[in-house]
């Protein structure tokens, strides 16, 4: 059976030219680029390249760059860094939709000793700005607010937060994990000081990723040891992963236009087919205000694990705000987050598409889901009920 | 993924005696929407006194329409008595063993079948003492305050944890901080202290007391304190205003000041005024 890949905010298929431009170095430049001898000296040039595609993708300098494991890796040691630059401020900002790398970590900080705040979104998704400025003060030390959201596609203002930060001294992270490959960036425009990003997202592998730090933004590595990176991150290079990274980027930077209209209308298509077809669904987030690749859509009165494996049972693969897949018994933060009713965040699937998605893999969804959501409606307690409510 | 055996799947996506029975002999409900999963169970019973018939509808995951179709497998064709000795442990036992985070799915299936016999003989549902909280989980106020008095929780994970009370869809989160609130609220002082304390936390308490307790009688007539130092049992402090040049604030200081940080934080300290 074919699968319709539908989950790239999850992960992506690693794209033909990245895997090309790895494989060699995996058997034949294996060398470590610390080394004295130019076999494997040599590849310092190589990392050092990918390294500048990276920076480009990002309107960045590649000494801004600091290449780690992936995404929460750079979290983590975005977030370490600003409070070792501020040891004397103990209060910390997020909001309360981020990914789980980033909520986890605040939570963390805050059974030790941290003062933190998690800005309140309003129902689509939307950052409340005046409760976020209202809630910084002078023992501010560092603002964690994501370039988008991974489950709705929600954008933040990123430019705003990043002007308001730089004015008060308060260093400003981003989890960009999401943002990277899906739209364009440029932080020759955008103050932001720390921004992660992550590789396996965009069509490169999995185990690398990126933290851009700002010239000037004081660092302190989280990994210690050998003096790789500048001294800013121990550990041998991982040379495979870089050059994959890189290549990733370059690609990226190619297809963000394709992103933006050809998927943009893909996405605008399946969405408003099933609202179409479905009666009682509706779109989670703000939707003109969204990543171009992501819409997650609630079906009431159904739950999103049955409506996940009738979907797997042909091929096509996306994921749900429901916490019958994750192990807890409470559905996603993010909905939670934005008032989302329980008969719908039960009920939600995100689809996620990307630049290899085709025409016909969404009229095959299109077809095939609301079959699905009729039948476990069908098999529900509460739909006759709704059903004539309305 | 979850590892669901092939009977969960086949189970899951060919429930079987999916529906409604109208004029059911027994019907049994539990679960709700804001929980992720529900069920109700109907039955019809034979001329002989042995189920003839069970239909379900379900809202909920893959386990949970899989454990309901096991159920009304189960059931069919046998007596009251015999249906009664049913557990989750054999509707997961039908499926060939669910996974540990889904047995609340089996726990409903029997749930569900309790209260429709119940229903049938005519029983009431067993009394509860107290209000619900937590509805998904059928928790009372009287539980939850009972089970925070006696260890003593300060956060709602905890509750969670001892009691599962809040751990489904959170709305009755707000209640229980109340109740919390309530128990700690009405019986600050009571509480027995830690027998031991890090110093950074004796070093917090004494500045609390000091804030809470002891600056607000100080102002009243003029004066202030300020905590220079804690070491060991020696609390270091420096008076202010009219404290300072008061001839009794020293008498201030033994019998109120460190009357009271003894009463609230340890009962050896020994407060002293800082003469640097």
């Amino acid at each position: 059976m074919k699968t319709v890949y539908l989950d790239n905010n999850a992960t992506t298929r690693v794209a033909p030219e990245v895997v090309e431009a790895m494989l060699p170095y995996f058997s034949e430049f294996y060398g470590n680029p610390s080394s004295m001898h130019s076999f494997g000296g040599n590849l310092g040039i190589k990392v050092r390249e990918a390294r500048a595609r990276i920076a480009a993708l990002l309107g960045a300098q590649p000494e801004e760059i600091l290449l780690t494991s992936g995404g929460t890796e750079s979290d983590v040691t975005a977030i370490h860094a600003a409070l070792a630059a501020h040891p004397h401020k103990r209060h910390i900002v997020t909001t309360r939709v981020e990914h789980p790398a980033i909520k986890n970590l605040f939570e963390q900080y805050g059974k030790n000793g941290y003062r933190v705040t998690f800005v309140p979104v309003d129902c689509e998704g939307r950052i409340d700005l005046d409760e976020f400025r209202a809630s910084l003060s002078e023992d501010t030390a560092v603002v964690s607010m994501m370039w988008a959201n991974n489950e709705t596609g929600v954008l933040f203002p990123v430019d705003e937060v990043a002007a308001e930060l730089k004015a008060r001294g308060i260093v400003y992270h981003t989890d960009a994990v999401q943002a990277v490959g899906k739209i364009p960036i440029d932080l020759t425009r955008t103050d932001v000081d720390l921004l992660s990003l992550s590789g396996h997202k965009l069509h490169g592998p999995k185990g690398i990723g990126a933290l851009y730090i700002r010239k000037g933004t004081k660092f302190k590595p989280l990994m210690v040891g050998g003096h790789q990176e500048q001294g800013r991150r121990a550990g041998t290079e991982n040379v495979p992963g870089i050059i994959g990274l890189g290549k990733a980027c370059e690609l990226a930077a190619g297809y963000l236009d394709d992103i933006d209209t050809r998927v943009r209308a893909l996405r605008d298509r399946l969405e408003n087919a099933l609202l179409e077809a479905v009666p009682q669904a509706m779109v989670n987030g703000d939707r003109a205000n969204r990543l171009p690749n992501t819409t997650s859509i609630a079906f009431e009165y159904v739950e999103g694990e049955a409506i996940l494996l009738m979907m797997n049972e042909h091929g096509i693969a996306a994921s749900s705000g429901s916490a019958c897949t994750s192990g807890s018994l409470e559905p996603s933060h993010v909905l939670r987050a934005m008032g989302i009713p329980f008969t719908a965040a039960h009920g939600s699937i995100r689809f996620s598409l990307s630049h290899y998605t085709t025409a016909e893999e969404i009229d095959f969804v299109i077809e095939k889901m609301p079959p699905i959501i009729e039948r476990l409606r069908q098999m529900s307690p509460f739909w006759k009920q709704a059903a004539q409510s309305v | 993924m979850w590892d669901y055996t092939d009977k969960v799947k086949e189970h899951f996506l060919n429930p079987r005696n999916v529906g409604v029975i109208e004029n059911a002999d027994g019907v049994g409900e539990v679960g709700s929407l804001a929980c992720g999963d529900a069920l109700t169970l109907y039955f019809k019973m034979d001329g002989e006194g042995r189920i003839a018939d069970a239909k379900f509808q379900t809202f909920g995951c893959a386990s949970a329409i899989a454990s309901s179709s096991a159920l009304t497998e189960l059931i069919i064709g046998k007596t009251l008595d015999e249906a009664e000795k049913i557990t989750n442990e054999d509707i997961a036992a039908f499926l060939g063993d669910l996974p540990k985070e889904k047995m609340h799915c089996s726990v409903m299936g029997q749930e569900a079948l309790e209260k429709a016999i119940a229903q049938y003989r005519g029983e009431t549902a067993r009394e509860v003492e107290g209000n619900i909280i937590c509805e998904c989980f059928g928790i009372t106020d009287q539980e939850i305050e009972k089970t925070v008095r006696e260890h003593r929780l300060t956060s709602i994970e905890d509750v969670t944890g001892y009691l599962k009370a809040g751990g489904g869809c959170g709305n009755c989160h707000d209640k229980i901080q109340q109740i919390m609130d309530g128990v700690h609220g009405a019986c600050v002082t009571i509480l027995p202290r830690p027998k031991k304390m890090t110093n950074i936390q004796k070093i917090r308490l004494i500045e609390e007391t000091l804030e809470r307790e002891i600056r607000p009688t100080l102002r009243k007539d003029g004066g202030d304190i300020e905590l220079v130092d804690v070491e060991g049992s020696r609390v270091v402090v420096n008076l202010r205003g009219t404290c300072a040049s008061c001839s009794k604030s020293q008498v201030t200081l033994k019998s109120y000041v460190e009357a009271k940080l003894r009463e609230l934080v340890t009962d050896d300290l020994v407060v002293e005024e800082n003469h640097l």
